[in-house]
C-alpha cells in the first residue's frame, strides 16, 4: 500500500482550466518543502501533464521497483545549516541557507516516449491509470502528498475521490484546495467544483485566488488583468476559508520557463521584505536548485503565508 | 496488479475506431483494462474474464453507430463546421469561440450556431449573456437558445436546475449528451457551426470527431498562449488532430503581450521563451492566424456577457481579433473582407 506512510493528502482542484492549478501545486510544494516538510506531488492530468515542466524535470524517467514505480526526485532533504533560528513563527528565516524537505514527483509525462505525444484515452483507461498512480507509487514517508488534477468534474476526479475514500484513512485525506482566477467566468466554473466536493464529501481546505493583478515592471502600476476580488467573494458565499491572493509575477514565469533566478528592481517590497536586497545577498545563481531560486521569488513569502494557513486548516481537520 | 512501463498508451487509431461503433448497454462498470465494449476484442480479452458484461459485449453487433447517418442528416443544412481546440485549459477557447461567432454574426446575412461541448465547465452561456435561459423542446427537436436574430447557442448549462450544479459525469454519459446535441438539436439552415471543446484529448474530442466525420468538418482552429507550458499541451493536440484526420485551419496565439494602461509599456506576462505560437506553427507547418494581445476589457466583457466588438470596437485587441477572423475566413476559402468588411 503506497499511501500508508503519507501523513496528509491534499487535492488541488479547479473547475476551470489554465487558472494555475499546476502553478499553485508547484508553489505549495516548494513552500512546504522550504518549511522543512517532505512533499510528494502526483499529477493526474493525463492528457495535459504540466508538472514535469514546472519542476524542470521533463527529461526524467520513472524507475521501476519491485511491485511499483519510484517517483522522480526533484531534490533531497537538507538539514538547516543554522538550527538556532529554525523556529521563528513568521517563516521568513527560510532563506536559501536554511534546510528544506525532500520533494518527489509522479506524472504521466515521465512515462511518455515523446513529449509531443498525445494521450488519447477514454474514461476506463484513465480510471485505471489514476488507480495505478495511487496504489503503485513508492512514495516512502511523506508529510504531504499534493495531487494536481485536470480541469472539470469527470473521470479522473471521480476515480481519484473514489479510490482515496476507499484506500486512504479519513485522517490522511485532508481535503481539497480550490484554485480560481478573479474573473466571473472562472468563478462560475469553480463553484461547480465546490459543489463536486460537497457531493463527494471532500473537505474544502480553502480557496486560492491566482492571477490577481499584474504589477507593471516599468512603472509599478498594478493592473487587475483578470478582474479582482472574485475568489474572496466566492469563498464568503460558500463559507469556505480564503487562503490568499496570488499576483502574476513575470519573474516566477521566467524562473519556470528559463530556470533563471528571480531578480527584482530596487524598491520591490513584498510582505515587508525587500526583494531586491534579498536577491543580492543570496549567492544562488541560475544553476542552483529550483527550491533555492524560488526562495528569492516575490511569490515565496506570499505562499509561505498561504501554506501556514493551509497547514493550520489541515491540522484542525485531522483533529 | 503489477505495473507495466511498456507502452501505456493506447494507439490512437484504436480509440478513434472503436468510437465510431455502436455501444451496447452495460450492466456494470467496465473493468480496468476493458478493451471498450464496442471494440472487436470485446468480451474476448483477458480483462473480460469474470466481467459481468462479458456476454453482452461478446454478442453485441459490431457495426457502425446507427445514429451517425441521423446526425449527418440533421446537420446537412450547416455549411461550415469549425472546431475550436486546445490541449490546455484557460487559454481562451471559449472567448475565441464567442468572438468568432459574434464576428460571423455581425454580418446579418449569416446564421451562426455555437455548440459548447465542455460538459463539466461550460462557459459559453455566460460569455454570451444567456446563462439563465433554458432549452425549449418542440416536436422536431431541441431549440437552441438564440442570443440574437442570427446567433444560436447550445450548452449543458441550459439544462441545469441550478446555475452552480456540478456535472459529475464519466465519459460515456458525456458522449451521450454530445450525441444528443448533434442529433436532437434543431440546428436548421446555418452558415457556420462553431464547436467549443474542453481542454485535453479525451472522450469529448473523440466523440465530436467521430460523430461529425461523416458530415464533414472544415477543420480546427487551435488556441494557445505564448508560454511553453501551454505550447507543450497544444503540441499534443496537433498530434491528436493529425492522427484523427482533423484538418487544422491554423493556430491563434492569445494573451500575447500586455500593454500597461498607465505607462503603455508592453510586458510579456506569458513569455514566449520557445518562440511562442508563431514558432510552433512554423515548426509543425500549420498556418499562423494571428496574435491577440491581453486586454483586461475582453475578460470583463466576457464576465458581463457583452460583445467585446460592440463595446470596444477600436481597441488594438479588437483589431487583432478581426484580422484573425478574416484569416479564418480566408483559410475556409472565402474572402476575408466579405465576412468582416474592413472599416475604412
Amino acid at each position: 500500500m503506497s499511501l500508508q506512510d503519507i501523513k496528509h493528502i491534499a487535492l488541488v482542484l479547479s473547475g476551470k482550466g489554465g487558472v494555475g492549478k499546476s502553478s499553485v501545486t508547484t508553489q505549495l510544494a516548494l513552500a512546504l518543502s522550504l518549511q522543512g516538510h517532505n512533499v510528494g506531488v502526483l499529477d493526474i492530468d493525463l492528457t495535459g501533464p504540466s508538472i514535469p515542466r514546472f519542476f524542470g524535470i521533463e527529461s526524467a524517467k520513472v524507475r521501476q521497483a519491485p511491485g511499483g514505480w519510484l517517483p522522480v526526485q526533484v531534490h533531497d532533504g537538507q538539514e538547516a545549516s543554522d538550527k538556532t533560528n529554525g523556529h521563528h513563527e513568521n517563516g521568513q528565516e527560510k532563506n536559501s541557507q536554511s534546510g528544506h524537505g525532500a520533494l518527489y514527483c509522479m506524472s504521466l509525462g515521465f512515462l511518455l516516449a515523446n513529449r509531443g505525444d498525445a494521450v488519447v484515452w477514454r474514461g476506463p483507461k484513465k480510471t485505471a491509470m489514476v488507480r495505478q498512480f495511487l496504489s503503485d507509487v513508492h512514495w516512502g514517508p511523506l508529510d504531504y502528498l499534493l495531487i494536481d488534477t485536470p480541469p472539470g468534474t469527470s473521470d479522473e476526479h471521480i476515480s481519484l475521490v473514489e479510490t482515496l475514500l476507499k484506500s486512504a484513512t479519513p485522517e490522511q485525506l485532508a481535503g481539497a484546495v480550490i484554485v480560481t482566477t478573479p474573473q466571473a467566468i472562472s468563478v462560475s466554473d469553480v463553484k461547480k467544483e465546490i459543489n463536486f466536493c460537497r457531493k463527494t464529501s471532500v473537505h474544502v481546505l480553502g480557496v486560492i485566488e491566482n492571477m490577481a493583478g499584474f504589477v507593471c515592471p516599468n512603472c509599478a502600476e498594478c493592473t487587475d488583468v483578470f478582474s479582482k476580488g472574485g475568489g474572496k467573494a466566492m469563498a464568503t458565499e460558500f463559507e469556505v476559508p480564503f487562503l490568499g491572493s496570488v499576483p502574476i509575477d513575470p519573474m516566477f514565469i521566467r524562473l519556470i520557463e528559463e530556470g533563471k533566478a528571480p531578480v527584482y528592481p530596487e524598491g520591490t517590497v513584498v510582505d515587508g521584505q525587500d526583494m531586491h536586497q534579498n536577491g543580492e545577498k543570496s549567492e544562488v545563481g541560475d544553476e542552483g536548485l529550483l527550491v533555492e531560486k524560488y526562495a528569492r521569488c516575490s511569490l515565496c513569502p506570499v505562499f509561505a503565508g498561504i501554506v501556514r494557513g493551509l497547514v493550520d486548516n489541515i491540522n484542525v481537520t485531522a483533529g | 496488479m503489477a505495473p507495466s512501463l511498456e507502452e501505456p498508451i493506447q494507439p490512437v487509431d484504436d480509440a478513434l475506431d472503436s468510437h465510431l461503433r455502436k455501444q451496447p448497454a452495460l450492466k456494470a462498470a467496465p473493468p480496468e483494462h476493458c478493451p471498450g465494449p464496442e471494440s472487436e476484442q470485446a468480451g474476448k480479452q483477458d480483462a473480460c474474464a469474470g466481467c459481468p458484461n462479458q456476454a453482452i459485449c461478446a454478442s453485441a453487433p459490431k457495426g457502425p453507430d446507427p445514429d451517425i447517418p441521423i446526425i449527418t442528416e440533421r446537420l446537412s443544412g450547416v455549411k461550415h463546421k469549425i472546431l475550436v481546440l486546445s490541449g490546455k485549459g484557460g487559454v481562451g477557447k471559449s472567448t475565441f469561440t464567442t468572438m468568432l461567432a459574434h464576428a460571423f454574426a455581425s454580418n446579418a446575412e449569416n446564421v451562426v450556431g455555437v455548440m459548447d461541448t465542455d460538459i463539466c465547465g461550460p462557459s459559453i452561456p455566460k460569455m454570451m449573456g444567456v446563462e439563465t435561459e433554458t432549452i425549449h423542446v418542440s416536436s422536431t427537436g431541441w431549440e437552441p437558445v438564440w442570443v440574437s436574430e442570427n446567433l444560436g447557442v447550445m450548452s449543458v448549462q441550459f439544462m441545469l436546475p441550478n446555475r452552480d450544479d456540478a456535472v459529475i459525469w464519466r465519459g460515456p454519459k458525456k458522449n451521450g449528451l454530445i450525441k444528443q446535441f448533434l442529433k436532437d438539436v434543431e440546428w436548421g439552415e446555418m452558415d457556420y457551426l462553431v464547436v467549443d471543446t474542453p481542454p485535453g484529448t479525451s472522450d469529448e474530442h473523440l466523440s465530436v470527431n467521430s460523430f461529425l466525420k461523416e458530415s464533414g468538418v472544415d477543420g480546427a482552429v487551435l488556441v494557445t498562449t505564448p508560454q511553453e507550458v501551454s505550447l507543450l499541451d497544444v503540441r499534443k493536440e496537433i498530434d491528436f488532430c493529425r492522427k484523427a484526420g482533423i484538418p487544422i485551419l491554423g493556430l491563434v496565439e492569445n494573451m500575447s503581450g500586455f500593454v500597461c494602461p498607465k505607462c503603455t509599456h508592453q510586458s510579456e506576462i506569458f513569455r514566449p521563451t520557445t518562440g511562442g505560437g508563431r514558432q510552433l506553427a512554423k515548426d509543425t507547418n500549420i498556418p499562423f492566424l494571428g496574435a491577440v494581445p491581453l486586454d483586461p476589457r475582453i475578460g470583463m466583457s466576457c464576465d458581463y456577457g457583452e460583445s467585446f466588438f460592440d463595446n470596444f470596437g477600436d481597441s488594438p485587441a479588437c483589431e487583432a481579433l478581426r484580422d484573425v477572423v478574416r484569416n479564418v475566413a480566408e483559410v475556409l476559402g472565402m474572402k476575408g473582407e466579405d465576412v468582416l468588411p474592413l472599416d475604412d
